[in-house]
């Protein structure tokens, strides 16, 4: 059994635990540091004046100075220093969590108590973030995402070597396994032999270095490939075709040009700032979807990304909701493509290329489409999912085609894109085409439709034609489809109804692992509070 | 109203006629507010468009008071054997289906006119907020009935989200 193991162990023993010593330096230090920063550029302005013997201003340090009370004013400094170091520390004492076998809870506040509970087998998700200074000091930042809105609980920060044998713990308790992990499984890169030799100081910074340079991926819980790459050339070449490039070029090949015609310069001010932006915006999300990396494993799939600041999060399974294929006009030509997903939960930092988190690939031509559905509807792959998946998002549509496409009397409602309009029910999801020019395909998983909705509206109903709505949690995912012929939506209405009701009933994937060990007798009933509980005492 | 919304296997309950007393209240009283923006513009802005607004809000509200009948007759609702379907509408038809075993919680609310009538208002939640179902005018004691119907329902086919 490693160390990081058996610092995890203890860590979700259920007694209530501290956080990483570093975390009051690493959350308000940065404040802090700028408070000094100014005091000190204030000081040295004083000092140089003072040595060169220039114009005597009226500041507020060289008051102090010539009145005597310097000497007064840096006690008072200390004292305030002292005085922060000691809330800081106490806060940090305050601040503790526990993790027991149903929930993970985090209490924190001096004088305002907060109490934050998540229950395990409501988690949608544990996120690792290692922003840029934390991970210099070897801190990482856990999020367990809880269902809910702004429902998370957040552990920041932990040693970063806890944090991925911690996750792991916590998905296991998720999962309704129980018993000791073998320790087989565990051989972290950071126990290589040799790692303890040496000074202590040298041992810090060579596990710190190793650290930083490890792959996202931690090497035990996953397959070390990661399924999908992504080359610097297509990642720059998806970001540079995105809507925003559009703006831009208009602004910069319609905007200018008639500013300069009408001499009104003015008008670039505004602008200006946004187009010295953009060029920060796009480095920004190349240098964020770097190492983008995304793998299989028992827990579920792991999402890692970031070259400096790293993110990485695991999503157990059965918590996507809603899945679309999508593709950007300009993305044609290249044949990519992007993922979305909807969950009952979504980290609060934003993900990949900086998107919102509820990206899953920002980009990958079809193989990885296929590849990345497989990992996230492991029960919709096979030889005709797979057929139905590539006339899902290629398909002309027409008859025949294995999706059930709007009638022709639909062409008033979506001149270019009606005979694309359609849907398929395979045995799991049911998978919602639409789009001639921007494509997408939407995949609703039987197991999480919440309701299904038909709706009709007086144009409609002459050209007898109806919506049908798949309701899924709120998110990124719209599963409605605009055009379905009349009979034929009542008809799909009454079959999804029906698969709603029963896979709702034998599906067990809130806790995974009973439900892959022990088969579907699994009576556990899920509980009918809602995921997390928040408290707030004053 | 051939080509309309009709699940053929559904025999739909209606609810209480008394629900078209809370519908025209309720008209009447969002005419009375338009009426009185008319008012006021009549009486302190002095233009003439207050005649208009105080028109169309007559107009509209009669016409809606006329549907009110029809309205109410177009909400039903039936339990089947796996999930609750609800329908309403006229002119914007909305059909839902609510697997019983998806209900996060149930909810009875009464509004002062609904109360002065003994109705009262069930409130289906699901994790999807879209879900949004709300059987208005039904008799206090059939809003009990059903709701606690309904949880008992709901508790014997839970399922994750």
């Amino acid at each position: 059994m490693t160390q990081a193991v058996r610092a995890a162990e203890q860590l979700t023993d259920g007694n209530w635990h501290r956080l990483h010593p570093a975390t009051p330096v690493l959350k308000g230090g940065i404040a802090l540091l700028a408070i000094a920063g100014a005091i000190i550029a204030n000081l040295r302005e004083a000092l140089i004046e003072s040595f060169i013997g220039g114009p005597r201003e009226e500041d507020p340090v060289s008051l102090l100075y010539t009145n005597g009370l310097l000497g007064w004013a840096l006690l008072a400094a200390l004292v305030v220093v002292l005085l922060f170091v000691l809330g800081f520390w106490v806060s940090w004492r305050m601040h503790e969590f526990r993790v027991t076998e149903d929930v993970v809870e985090v209490r924190s506040g001096i004088l305002f108590r907060t109490n934050r509970k998540g229950r395990l087998d409501r988690v949608q998700g544990i996120n690792i973030m290692r922003p840029l200074v934390p991970r210099l000091f070897g801190a990482a930042k856990l999020e367990v995402n809880v269902a809910g809105q702004n429902a998370n609980v957040q552990l920041s920060y932990l040693r970063s070597k806890d944090a991925d044998a911690l996750r792991r713990r916590i998905l296991g308790l998720a999962s309704g396994k129980r018993e000791e992990t073998p320790a087989g499984e565990h051989t972290g890169a950071d126990h290589a032999p040799g790692a303890h030799t040496g000074p202590v100081a040298a041992r810090v910074l060579e596990e710190r270095a190793r650290e930083f340079l490890a792959p996202e991926l931690d090497p035990d819980a996953a397959p070390p490939e990661s399924i999908v790459k992504i080359p610097l050339g297509r990642l720059a070449g998806s970001i540079a075709l995105s809507g925003f490039t559009i703006v831009l070029a208009i602004v910069l090949f319609v905007g200018v040009p008639i500013v300069v015609a009408t001499e009104a310069y003015w008008a670039l001010l505004p602008v200006l700032p946004g187009l010295i932006g953009s060029v920060g915006f796009y480095v920004n999300r190349i240098v964020k979807s770097l190492r983008f990396s995304i793998a299989g494993t028992p827990d579920g799939i792991r999402v890692g990304y970031g070259l400096l600041s790293t993110s990485n999060d695991t999503l157990p399974p059965g918590r996507i909701h809603a899945v679309e294929v999508l593709q950007p006009l300009l993305w044609r030509p290249a044949g990519w493509w992007s993922i979305r997903i909807t969950r009952a939960s979504n980290s609060s930092t934003p993900g990949a290329a900086g998107q919102a988190n509820t990206t899953l690939l920002p980009v990958g031509d079809r193989a990885d489409v296929t590849r990345v559905l497989g990992l996230v509807l492991p029960e919709f792959v096979g030889e005709t999912s797979t057929a139905l998946l590539q006339t899902g998002i290629l398909g002309r549509g027409g008859d025949g085609d294995g999706f059930v496409n709007a009638p022709r009397r639909g062409r008033f409602l979506r001149p270019f894109s009606w005979r694309r309009t359609g849907f398929a029910v395979d045995p799991n999801a049911l998978l919602l085409r639409s789009g001639a020019v921007w494509r997408h395909l939407v995949i609703v998983p039987h197991a999480r439709l919440q309701s299904i909705a038909l709706r009709q509206g007086p144009l409609e109903r002459r050209l007898r034609v109806n919506r049908i709505q798949a309701h899924t949690v709120a998110g990124a995912v719209d599963t409605e489809l605009p055009v379905v012929d009349r009979d034929t939506s009542v008809r799909l209405f009454e079959d999804l109804a029906a698969s709603a009701a029963t896979s709702g009933r034998v599906d067990r994937s809130h806790r995974w692992w009973t439900a892959e060990h022990e088969g579907m007798q699994e009576q556990e009933q899920a509980p009918s509070e809602p995921g997390s509980v928040r408290e707030e005492a004053r | 109203m051939s080509n309309g919304l009709e699940l053929a296997t559904v025999e739909w309950r209606r609810v209480s006629p008394k629900q078209i007393g809370v519908e025209l209240v309720g008209t009447l009283l969002s005419a009375l507010v338009l009426i009185a923006v008319g008012v006021f513009f009549l009486a302190v802005v002095r233009t003439p468009f207050g005649w208009v607004i105080i028109g169309a809000s007559v107009v509209l509200h009669g016409i809606m008071a006329i549907l009110a009948a029809r309205r109410v007759r177009s909400i039903g609702y039936q339990l089947r054997e796996d999930d609750l379907v609800f329908r309403r509408g006229i002119m914007w038809q909305r059909i839902v289906a609510v697997p019983y075993g998806r209900m996060q919680l149930v909810d009875i609310t009464r509004g002062p006119v609904a109360r002065a009538l003994g109705l009262a208002e069930l409130k289906l939640v699901t994790a999807a907020a879209v879900t949004s179902v709300t059987i208005p005018g039904l008799v206090n004691e059939d809003a009990e009935g059903l709701r606690d119907r309904l949880v008992e329902l709901a508790e014997s086919r839970r399922a994750g989200l």
